[in-house]
């Protein structure tokens, strides 16, 4: 009897790796995109090893952790490069994390029957928000304390609970040693125990009902005889050969970011973060780490706070619904219409704009864009929506003429650019928005062309 | 490879280059001198000597050892002893050559002194940046107003006195400004001579900037050294993993 069998008969060890792995089958069309969703299960399992090794040394305590830190990044044989790898390492997981979202986005992934998969994917996101937002804390810099600051004074903004709600965040009356001690708890235990759970739910999710691909076709309807889909090959070895090269690839970016440029021009690790937290010193130009700033935009763009904490979670959570909004048959946007090819992309710019705009101080101008750009975010949704299924141009006016009133009334109920005395600059900025969701909506039926969409072929193609 | 792939690759390459131009350190307003930088030996061992001679009277290097520095810059523990450490532990013993490098004035007295006690210079390179550094120790102008008789463009009403004087000599803020719109000129007019030349005081303070651009990142050296094999290995490896693959997927029709 050999091993394997004295194995099997005890725990389903060949059984799960055919499941998973070597029988389980996915489209043989897979492209650039489809590398991101490996790449994040490498970088989690890399996060979790430095993480193990850097709390072997570091002190969660405000009088010693920033020089625990420098300690780790001098005295710890090979400390530096941990440290960079795990600082690193976090700024990559949302590079491919939102890498991965945007190809669900193009090929729509997130339609049924991949709804939950979906979800589940999103709340990875959101824990992985925590995860980064809480582990930005623990070098106790300067960017670390104020931004941390910025961020819990936000849950203040809720009305009644709010004050109470941020004060048993931080517990205490500001950021201080109790608030670094209780996220780092959930830094190291708490937050990665429900990613980790969740990516299982995530990848149980996607082996049911089996992987999506670029031409958005259900392989599994086309099997052979042997009950395989024609169109599918063993994930193992052919993608487990094909992810090696993408893990090379991402490595040499990876490792050229650590070796040659690990601050990466103070966007991974902050210039004012290498300054010890100080509670009596708030720093001229508090901004978050980069992969918070499209959401931070979004925030600022609204005059009242609490509106502004409404947006930015309405920005993250409309997401949720993305398989209801875009009702569309077609999954992939191969064969969708030009207009709907031009909605994600203008979306995609959207959001890097609005990014970029989260790292800069305000200004009017800026202000008044990153305002503009928010309701550009929402306006995707709409566009999404109104393109499920052929719609008249009687529904495009009433869709119009609905979303202008609703923009209208968040303008002039003093959540928008108007009130703030910044009237000459909104009245032509809110020509921007309205004219691109007039020509979204109405672009379709007037040149059919635009709104055409193309036949789904049978077999996936390449 | 198609079109989305050699895009993506591309942005990402131009971000790479861009990403550290966009960047600016933090304070100051005025117009930043770039610095040279130059992590040889020879530069860092003289910036080492200044560092310890003028800037350690009052600011500590306290995430720093001395016995790292020493085999970092290539020198012994015994050299290190005689020509560099200048400091006491509280117990009034000459510090070992295995301690961090902290000075003998205390915060408080600090903050009577100056105003606000002299900061920790482990960093400063990384917070402030290498011109911010090289530009301010080439800022410091006659200024009656202010409590040490000099004043900085490049850190306004700093509490510092000008240490470096006796090199520089004194120097006051140009009256009619040669600014030819280019940033020619420097904008000071010398009121009397240092022991140095112009020429002279640049080096010093290209050294120090350079060895405290080394001190807040000790293993940067060790950092570029061995990226650049990893990075030889990645390419090698990942040719052979393309192959790989290329083997595997002959029979994908």
């Amino acid at each position: 009897m050999s091993l394997m069998t004295w194995i099997d008969d005890r725990f389903p060890l060949t059984k799960m790796w055919e499941e998973h792995v070597s029988k389980y089958y996915a489209p043989k069309n897979f492209n650039f995109w489809y590398f991101f969703g490996s790449l994040a299960l490498l970088i989690l399992v890399m996060q979790i090893i430095t993480g193990i090794f850097l709390t072997m040394h570091y002190k969660p305590d405000a009088d010693l952790a920033f020089a625990s830190v420098e300690y780790i990044m001098r005295d710890v044989p090979g400390g530096w490069l941990i440290r960079y790898m795990h600082s690193t390492g976090a700024s990559a997981f949302f590079v491919v994390i939102y890498l991965h979202m945007f190809r669900a986005l193009i090929y729509g992934s997130y339609k049924g029957p991949r709804e939950l998969l979906w979800i589940f994917g999103m709340l990875i996101y959101l824990a992985l928000m925590a995860e980064g937002f809480m582990g930005y804390l623990l070098p106790w810099g300067q960017m670390s304390f104020w931004g941390a600051q910025v961020i819990i004074n936000l849950f203040g903004a809720i009305p009644f609970i709010g004050e109470d709600l941020s004060i048993w965040i931080r517990g205490d009356y500001v950021v201080s040693d109790a608030t670094l001690n209780r996220f780092f708890a959930l830094h190291v235990i708490a937050l990665p125990f429900v990613i980790a759970g969740l990516v299982v739910a995530h990848i149980l999710a996607l082996h049911e009902v089996g992987s999506n691909n670029p031409d958005g076709i259900d392989i599994k309807k086309n099997k052979g005889a042997d009950g395989v889909p024609v169109d599918g090959i063993p994930f193992h070895p052919y993608y487990t050969v094909k992810d090696l090269v993408g893990v090379c690839v991402f490595f040499l970016f990876f490792f050229g970011v650590i070796f040659f440029a690990p601050e990466m021009g103070g966007y991974f690790l902050e210039h004012a973060n290498f300054v010890p937290a100080d509670p009596l010193k708030t720093p001229e130009h508090i901004a978050p780490v980069w992969y918070f700033t499209p959401f931070y935009t979004v925030l600022r763009a609204i005059n009242n706070p609490f509106g502004g904490v409404l947006a930015m979670f309405g920005a993250i959570g409309v997401l949720f619904f993305l398989p209801w909004i875009d009702r569309n048959p077609i999954r992939s946007w191969r064969y969708r219409s030009a207009l709907h090819k031009l909605n994600i992309l203008v979306f995609a710019v959207v959001f890097i704009i609005l990014g970029y705009l989260g790292i800069k101080p305000v200004t009017t101008l800026f202000t008044e864009i990153g305002q503009r750009l928010t309701l550009m975010y929402f306006i995707f949704f709409v566009v999404l929506w109104f393109y499920s299924w052929p719609r008249s141009q009687a529904v495009a006016m009433r869709t119009f003429i609905i979303s202008v009133i609703v923009m209208l009334v968040i303008e002039f109920t003093g959540f928008g650019g108007f009130s703030t005395g910044t009237r000459s600059y909104a009245l032509v900025g809110m020509l921007f928005p309205i004219a691109y969701l007039a020509f979204m909506l109405f672009a379709g039926n007037l040149f059919p062309r635009m709104g055409a969409e193309k036949v789904v072929p049978e077999r996936v193609t390449h | 490879m198609n079109i989305n792939k050699i895009t993506f690759l591309v942005s990402i390459l131009l971000s790479l280059l861009l990403a550290p131009m966009v960047s600016q350190s933090a304070g100051s307003s005025v117009a930043l001198e770039s610095h040279r930088l130059n992590l040889g030996e020879k530069s860092l061992q003289r910036g080492l000597k200044y560092f310890t001679n003028y800037c350690m009277g009052c600011h500590s290097a306290s995430y720093s050892r001395y016995n790292r520095v020493a085999a970092d810059l290539n020198l012994s523990e015994q050299q290190m002893l005689d020509n560099i450490i200048f400091t006491r532990g509280a117990d009034g013993e000459k510090s070992k050559v295995g301690e961090k490098m902290m000075i003998a004035m205390t915060e408080e007295y600090g903050k009577e002194t100056f105003g606000v006690a002299p900061p920790d210079l482990s960093l400063t390179a990384r917070s402030r940046g290498a011109d911010w550094i090289y530009t301010y120790l080439k800022s410091f102008y006659l200024d009656e107003s202010r409590p040490m008789g000099v004043n900085n463009t490049v850190f306004e009403n700093v509490g510092m006195p000008h240490v470096l004087w006796p090199l520089q000599g004194w120097q006051k803020k140009a009256e009619h400004h040669d600014d030819d719109g280019h940033g020619g000129g420097s904008g000071f007019e010398q009121v009397t001579e240092g022991d140095m030349t112009a020429d002279e005081y640049d080096q010093v303070v290209t050294d120090i900037t350079n060895f405290m651009v080394y001190l807040s990142e000790p293993a940067q050296a060790k950092r570029k050294s061995l990226g650049i094999k990893v990075m030889m290995f990645l390419f090698l490896f990942t040719g052979l993993a393309y192959l790989l693959k290329k083997e595997y997927w002959r029979d994908v029709h």
